[in-house]
């Protein structure tokens, strides 16, 4: 599989992420903002700040040159993989539904976290089992998922959420923690999965997203 | 008012400017001496102390004089660390204060060739009953957060404290460490005649002007009015800044490098070219500024953050511009190296100031002022403590201790920072020191900040000394060998003999211990003036220390892992209140004799630990400090949710036993199998050590001399420490 870490100014969780992928053997490059080819299996949007967040989070990303030509990538079956960050810049982009508001208590919070997976029959989250807890990091101050009640009622309907919070860290709404799009190959999530990928650094629960991906390809 | 009081200099300040150029400085020379021969930049008032410094070792890579120190870690490896205040501005407006602190010293780090990853922070406040104390803890937490995640840096370990000393002023410093492969050192020199400065970075406006005088005096009313000498931070462009000097420091173009902190411009310019033994000069018209018609001097003093002065190699410039303009940052060659030792400042072509660099870098007077004990530490070292009513409930007193705002959890605090970003922290906020791994070798570095403002107030030199131990306990605890110190110098006014008494004994007390345990003082900061009207803070030498993990393997935390695991006592536990969190917490006293530091014993008992960790004959460890033994046992136990059952022999009154703050002390767990190693470990290094207890399921029992002095549930204990803070902020 050959995968690609898209760097934005301001973006800080692009090491992390590369740095997992390469362990676990995929081909995996940085792809700079300003290029405009995706010639990748598997794009990563990372996590960060880009563009300083200083409008909306993900707001001013959506407009970079690499990202032109995501909606015919998609459309085409490439993967996405939005982490907090690359969450709210799907959001922005319309690839996924829905906004990432303030947290509810406006305070940026990191800590570690317990999600559910909700759908193990997806592309992203297939090495995990529906209804089994891993602890995923969390991480922003801009996580707290909003939808209107049609578009949750979607999302439940069609299985989208793939991730939830059991102990909901940020007002989001149903508990959501990520998401995929209908045709099943854009993944958003608050969550970092690349910080837990070793076991000296808390744990490895992380690790079966990424593996599970590279192995699709194999 | 005379000219050169309007700049913050005194009368015989201004005549030995005028010796130095042998006519009167017109108003933009004026104000560069002003600002360099501030305090904050100049040292005057220390300098002739810092000298004592033990600052050689056979790690030193770098002591202080540069922007941050270096010592080596093996494998080619280095770590470049140092620690600053923010006092001043995070005091008038504790947003930006705090941001812009972390914004300098990270530009500290990496402008010495080092890619930061990690901070650390030591933050001080006055009583958070106070309204106005909740507004600074809110806005200087959040500032130091906003910035660092944003950079993407993790902070990684610090220390929040609470005393009433600190309700006018309180305090910021903020400490960065960056890694660096030996050979890129780069330094803030300016040499070979011809080569072109460049600006780099951010635009020039006229915020922060006059920052450096504004924090070399004492906090008035009158201070709030100045809020534009605080400056405006911008991660995101520090971040991009960051980005494209590490890019930049890998090429061949570049001779010297150095941040623009305090006094901008001018200090960046007289010290490259006052290390280099060179002159510049500058054209400020070639400057991009934010706003139309500024002057000469408020270029030159400007205190606009991320900005940074690159000395380049002649004909290498493109190289400087094709990288930044990949980063969308600004880089304009102002101006060339020359070799007369001058820096001359033009407008056009035209000379606006032209004064000798090295009279502003190094030639302020250097005051060697007077010092004397003062009164007040007779009378509280003499207070009678021993005499206090034993509380009849222990369990209530500790719930007590735990939910006190010192003692209570900081997760408030540290979830706010992203301490994980980078994915190399093995040991998290919440413990001793935090650990780093160092990808690429089998290595680790251990992080603390550390300092007891209230022993030192009572005695400077044994407080002093004790902030220093506890650093290297902190590190030992976490598996770390302590092998540096970068320290942060709080202290009110100098020119008060009783204040200066407290700060030469404190670098004293600091000497002493750093010989002893071989942790040279690599970089540090002095802040003086920490005062108001009404009051002065407390002496607070903070310690910031860094060590080596050798395998990160070993590295350690404080959580007690495993029921049936004896608990073990490291040290000695004598009748030792004085100063303690207890006394203050319970009975609202700061006073009695300071706990004693044997320095030497310090070193042997973390040489003990450091041996059992080392040998893998330990599954917990935890250095004994504010609250003393019960309250570190209860910090043990809270994580996993885990009790004890412990039994204590002893000859002191319980209250003393529990609370007592005797220095050299560590709680340990391993399994039963294990112990005998152990003690005897420590057994031939003469330290005592003893097993006194179990760890069990869920209560929490504790007896001595046979009779249950403490009984509760985990849980309960969890929710009081846990709870406190939140409760408080919500209020």
């Amino acid at each position: 599989m050959k995968a690609g870490v898209v760097v934005f100014p301001g973006s800080n969780c692009d090491s992390d992420v590369y740095s997992v992928l390469k362990e676990l053997g995929a081909d995996v490059k940085y792809i700079w903002h300003g290029e405009d080819k995706i010639d990748v299996d598997l794009l990563v949007l990372p996590g960060g700040f880009s563009y300083g967040d200083y409008l909306r989070c993900g707001a001013i990303a959506r407009f970079s040159k690499i990202l032109e030509g995501i909606y015919d990538y998609v459309e085409n079956g490439g993967y996405v993989i939005g982490i907090c960050n690359g969450f709210q810049i799907l959001t922005e982009l319309k690839l996924l539904p829905g906004a990432l508001l303030k947290n509810m208590d406006l305070k940026f919070i990191c800590s570690d976290c317990i999600l559910e997976v909700s759908n193990d029959n997806t592309f992203f989250s297939r090495l995990y089992k529906k209804g089994e807890r891993v602890n995923f990091p969390i991480a922003h101050g801009e996580g707290n998922y909003y939808a209107d009640d049609e578009t949750l009622k979607e999302l439940e309907r069609n299985n989208q959420i793939v991730f939830r919070y059991v102990n909901n860290p940020n007002g989001s709404r149903n508990d959501i923690a990520g998401i995929i799009n209908k045709k099943g190959n854009v993944l958003g999530m608050m969550p970092h999965p690349e910080r837990r990928a070793s076991s000296l650094l808390g744990g490895t629960d992380g690790i079966r997203l990424f593996k599970g991906m590279i192995e699709s390809f194999k | 008012m005379k000219p050169y009081k309007m700049v913050g200099l005194l009368e015989e300040e201004y005549n030995k400017i005028v010796e130095i150029l042998g006519r009167e400085p017109n108003e933009t020379e004026l104000a560069m001496y002003g600002v360099m021969w501030s305090e904050h930049c100049s040292y005057k008032n220390s300098r002739a102390l810092l000298k004592l410094f033990n600052t050689k070792g056979l790690r030193v890579l770098q002591g202080p004089g540069e922007n941050a120190g270096i010592v080596d870690i093996g494998d080619g490896f280095a770590i470049a660390m140092k620690i600053e205040s923010h006092n001043h501005p995070s005091a008038v407006e504790p947003y930006q204060g705090a941001a812009t602190g972390v914004g300098g010293i990270l530009r500290d780090i990496f402008t010495m060739g080092a890619r930061p990853i990690a901070n650390l922070n030591s933050i001080r406040f006055g009583e958070l009953k106070d309204e106005k104390t909740k507004k600074l803890l809110r806005g200087i937490v959040r500032g130091i957060g906003d910035y660092g995640n944003c950079v993407g840096i993790p902070t990684i370990s610090g220390e929040t404290v609470f005393n009433k000393c600190y309700n006018d002023n309180p305090l910021v410093n903020a400490m960065s460490v960056g890694i660096l492969e030996k050979k890129d050192i780069k330094k803030g020199t300016a040499r070979g005649v011809g080569n072109s400065v460049m600006l780099v970075g951010h635009t020039t406006g006229r915020d922060g002007i006059g920052g450096a005088s504004f924090a070399s005096c004492d906090l008035t009313r009158e201070s709030e009015e100045n809020r534009s000498a605080v400056q405006v931070g911008d991660p995101f462009m520090e971040k991009l800044l960051m980005e494209a000097c590490l890019e930049l420091i890998k090429t061949d173009c570049v001779v010297g490098i150095q941040d623009l902190g305090a006094a901008g411009l001018t200090s960046a310019s007289c010290e490259t070219a006052s290390r280099g033994g060179s002159g510049i000069e500058i054209d400020v018209a070639r400057v991009i500024t934010r706003e139309k018609g500024m002057t000469p001097r408020e270029i030159m003093i400007s205190e606009s953050q991320e900005r940074m002065l690159v000395i380049v190699e002649k004909g290498k410039e493109d190289k400087v511009f094709e990288i930044f303009n990949k980063w969308g940052l600004h880089a304009v060659v102002i101006g060339r190296v020359t070799d007369d030792g001058m820096l001359r400042v033009l407008e056009n072509g035209k000379v606006v100031a032209e004064v000798p660099a090295s009279s502003l870098a190094d030639g302020s007077p250097v005051n060697y002022r007077s010092y004397r004990r003062p009164k007040y530490m007779d009378k509280l070292s003499n207070m009678d403590i021993a005499n206090l009513p034993c509380p009849e409930n222990l369990s209530e007193t500790l719930i007590t201790m735990l939910k006190s705002p010192n003692i209570a959890s900081k997760e408030w605090v540290y979830s706010q920072y992203d301490y994980m970003v980078g994915t190399d922290t093995v040991v998290v906020p919440g413990g001793d020191a935090g650990v780093l791994r160092i990808k690429g070798t089998k290595k680790g570095i251990a992080l603390t900040v550390d300092c007891n403002s209230r022993y030192c107030y009572l005695n400077p030199y044994e407080g002093a000394k004790s902030s220093v131990c506890e650093a290297a306990r902190n590190i030992t605890a976490s598996g770390g060998r302590p092998i540096a110190i970068t320290d942060c110098l709080n202290f009110a006014s100098p020119e008060d003999e009783g204040v200066y008494y407290q700060f030469r004994n404190s670098i004293l007390g600091i000497n002493e211990a750093s010989r002893i345990l071989d942790t040279p003082v690599i970089s540090g900061n002095v802040s003086f003036y920490n005062q108001s009207e009404k009051m002065a803070i407390y002496p607070t030498p903070t310690i910031g220390m860094v060590g080596i993990v050798e395998n990160i393997e070993n590295s350690m935390d404080i959580h007690f892992k495993d029921k049936g695991d004896s608990i073990i006592l490291v040290g000695e536990t004598k009748a030792e209140i004085g100063g303690s969190e207890y006394l203050s917490a319970i009975y609202g006293i700061e006073a009695g004799r300071v706990p004693e530091v044997h320095v030497e014993i310090e070193k042997n008992t973390n040489e003990g630990v450091l041996s059992a960790i080392e040998k893998g004959l330990i599954k917990s460890a935890h250095d004994i400090s504010d609250g003393g033994f019960i309250v570190a046992l209860s910090e043990c136990c809270f994580k996993n949710e885990l009790g004890v059952n412990v039994n204590i022999d002893t000859e002191l009154r319980e209250d003393i036993f529990l609370f007592s703050e005797s220095q050299g002390r560590y709680i340990l767990t391993a399994s039963k199998d294990n112990i005998k190693d152990i003690i005897e470990i420590f057994t031939k290094l003469g330290v005592q050590a003893e097993v006194v207890g179990e760890v069990i399921d869920s209560d929490f029992k504790v007896n001595i001399n046979g009779r249950n002095v403490i009984n509760l549930n985990i849980k309960e204990m969890k929710s009081a420490w846990k709870g406190s803070l939140p409760c408080i902020m919500n209020q």
